[in-house]
């Protein structure tokens, strides 16, 4: 088990992470989300052991590894750049972890060849590991950097917004992927990522951030429907807010003859499997967004509608930063 | 009109990158006139004077023995100025400390410095009644006027090529590298060794022959602190001077191709080496 115990780290008089506090579970996948600069890498360094907090401990199975370098901790790291090493072939890059230790620890030549020729076999890179870095995809050095992580056998696996470099098609492959890896390896596993989808598709549990403090941790069930604050709301999924302070998501609405609120609205549009529209309130002016079911009949540009909320929320004003 | 696009021959691979006539021709141009036609003019006139005269200037005791002195001294300035031109570039990179600008600068000014100033400064530091060399001289240890001395001016005039060269690299190898292989239990030393060195090597190669080309074509920084002893101290480029002067063009001219094609030879292995390198990593 991990754990993380009110953890503040600050870069000059500059707060990155203010007490964070969190625990993960062996075989948990466990995504930090919030937008850039909310501190999610600093985390995810300060588990390493490649960042040092200011305050607070950090527990790998209940012993602090906090003055515990980060050679010794025994973490799997995968680079936002993947970091390969350039010059080393891809199986060389994979078997580097192996080859570094100590004589009384490493494995024999044939067995580290044996443990590359694996680990490019459970990344899909087979017959590929006498190449360099630069003769291979995107995707392709994504999994080598993964791979050569893996090597070490971490007790766990820390991947800083693993797919941010990918392109669309390849990072959906990619994230179901590393998703059954995770699984069948019995990994523990904590990635960051600002993308709210990555984060509920892929994570048993979502820890969202904002301004170096955690904001919500849950379930991605229970981050979209029970969001702790109004940050939660408007950045795991779409939110209006209303200007009398309530928080409505866009498929919570629904256009009535017994609604309200009046509606100008400005545009309509097909979005995945339903209609969105988007109007204005007529008295305020404000913006909202509206979901309509694909098989009913949307609403005409420039028609004034009313609408209902059938589910809203607010939130205290300490929560709604 | 589609013979238009069929019409020109293809003897280079088609590329989107605008220019490649023009630029091709104008370095073509440029470097016949500044390299290739005074080469040439070297080569037609050492043609001229005969195979034997040629090799009895060209490889003379004494002829031979000057190629020795600055190939030899040229190659060690040139390795003493790939460790300690590292080590330069790794503070400039890796620390922040004051009067770092000053040092970069200070780098630089043996491009700037008249050579024969250097080899003043040096001869003057070096010599057994000097600064430096008073405190050698009771060790044994002659500097001036031997090729410890010569090698000394070598390394003070190669040595931004090292470090310049080393410098970007280092500065852009990035951290995360050598995270990751920290990350992967590797200790400082090891990380050095098989991440950062490796890295860095081509670069380092580089300076290496550039600092090794300048120093077996430098002459003013050397004759001052050489002592230009036949036999013993004297330099191959000074060995050329020295021809000129007693009007002996054809010795001057056979002694300048040897160099030459040696310089060559060198330069052109190392280059290549370079872009095998370069291909293998699929850059
Ligand atoms: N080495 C550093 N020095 C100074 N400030 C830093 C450093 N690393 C991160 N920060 C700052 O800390 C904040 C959090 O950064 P980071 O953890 O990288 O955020 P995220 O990964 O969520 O985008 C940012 O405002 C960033 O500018
Ligand atoms: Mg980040």
């Amino acid at each position: 088990m991990i754990r993380v115990q009110n953890i503040t780290k600050r870069f000059g008089n500059y707060p990155a992470l203010h007490g964070i506090d969190l625990e993960i579970q062996p075989g948990e996948f466990i995504a930090l989300l919030g937008p850039s600069g909310s501190g999610k890498t600093t985390l995810l360094r300060i588990i390493a052991g490649l960042e040092f907090q200011d305050e607070g401990q950090v527990y790998f199975n209940g012993d602090d590894v906090s003055d515990i370098p980060v050679g010794k901790r025994n973490v799997g790291f995968v680079f936002q750049q993947y970091a390969l090493f350039r010059h080393m072939t891809v199986a060389d890059n994979i078997a580097f972890g192996l080859t570094v230790r100590k004589a009384r620890r490493r494995p024999a030549k044939a067995e580290i060849k044996a443990r590359a020729e694996e680990l490019l076999r459970v990344v899909q890179l087979e017959g590929l590991g006498q190449r360099y870095p630069g003769q291979l995809s995107g995707g392709q050095r994504q999994r080598v950097a993964l791979a050569r992580a893996l090597a070490i056998e971490p007790g766990l696996l820390l991947l800083d917004e693993p797919f941010g470099a990918l392109d669309a098609k390849v990072r959906k492959d990619l994230r179901r992927w590393l998703r059954d890896l995770h699984k069948q390896m019995g990994l523990t596993s904590i990635f960051v990522t600002h993308d709210q989808e990555e984060a509920l598709e892929l994570a048993d549990r979502v820890v969202v951030m904002d301004h170096g403090r955690i904001d919500q941790i849950g379930t991605p069930e229970q981050v979209y429907m029970e969001p702790a604050t109004a940050f939660v709301s408007h950045f795991v999924g779409e939110t209006n807010r209303l200007p009398d302070g309530r928080h409505i998501r866009p498929h919570d609405f629904e256009i009535t003859a017994t609604g309200s609120d009046r509606v100008i609205v400005d545009n309509v549009f097909r979005k995945g499997g339903s209609w969105r529209v988007e109007g204005r309130l007529t008295e305020t002016d404000t913006i909202v967004e509206i979901d309509v079911d694909a098989h009913e009949a949307p609403p005409t540009i420039g028609e004034t509608v009313t609408i209902a909320a059938r589910r809203a929320r607010t939130f205290s004003s300490a929560g709604d930063r | 009109m589609p013979s238009m696009t069929t019409r020109k021959a293809r003897w280079r691979a088609p590329s989107v990158l605008p220019g490649f006539g023009l630029t091709f021709g104008f370095s073509l141009a440029w470097l016949s006139l500044i390299v290739l036609i005074p080469l040439s003019t070297l080569f037609l006139k050492s043609a001229g004077m005969g195979w034997q005269a040629f090799v009895d200037v060209g490889f003379s005791e004494r002829a031979l023995t000057a190629y020795r002195l600055s190939f030899g001294t040229a190659i060690a300035a040139a390795f003493v100025n790939a460790v300690f031109g590292l080590l330069v570039a790794w503070v400039l990179v890796r620390y922040e400390f004051p009067g770092k600008r000053v040092i970069s600068a200070l780098v630089d000014l043996p491009f700037a410095l008249p050579t024969a100033v250097a080899g003043i400064a040096l001869t003057a530091l070096y010599a057994p009644s000097g600064w430096v060399g008073q405190y050698l001289d009771p060790l044994g240890i002659k500097v001036a006027f031997t090729p410890i001395g010569i090698t000394v001016a070598l390394v003070f005039i190669g040595l931004p090529f090292v470090v310049r060269s080393v410098e970007p690299v280092l500065a852009d190898l990035g951290k995360d590298v050598e995270e990751a292989a920290a990350t992967l239990g590797a200790s400082r030393a090891q990380t050095f060794a098989r991440v950062i060195f490796p890295a860095i090597l081509p670069a380092l190669f580089t300076g290496f022959a550039l600092a090794f080309a300048r120093g077996v074509g430098e002459y003013g920084s050397v004759i001052f602190i050489s002592g230009n002893m036949p036999g013993r101290t004297e330099i191959a480029p000074l060995l050329i001077v020295t021809q000129l002067e007693q009007y002996n063009y054809n010795g001057a001219t056979a002694i300048a191709m040897v160099m030459m094609l040696v310089s060559f030879a060198v330069l052109f292995t190392l280059n290549a080496l370079q872009s095998i390198r370069r291909r293998r990593l699929g850059a």
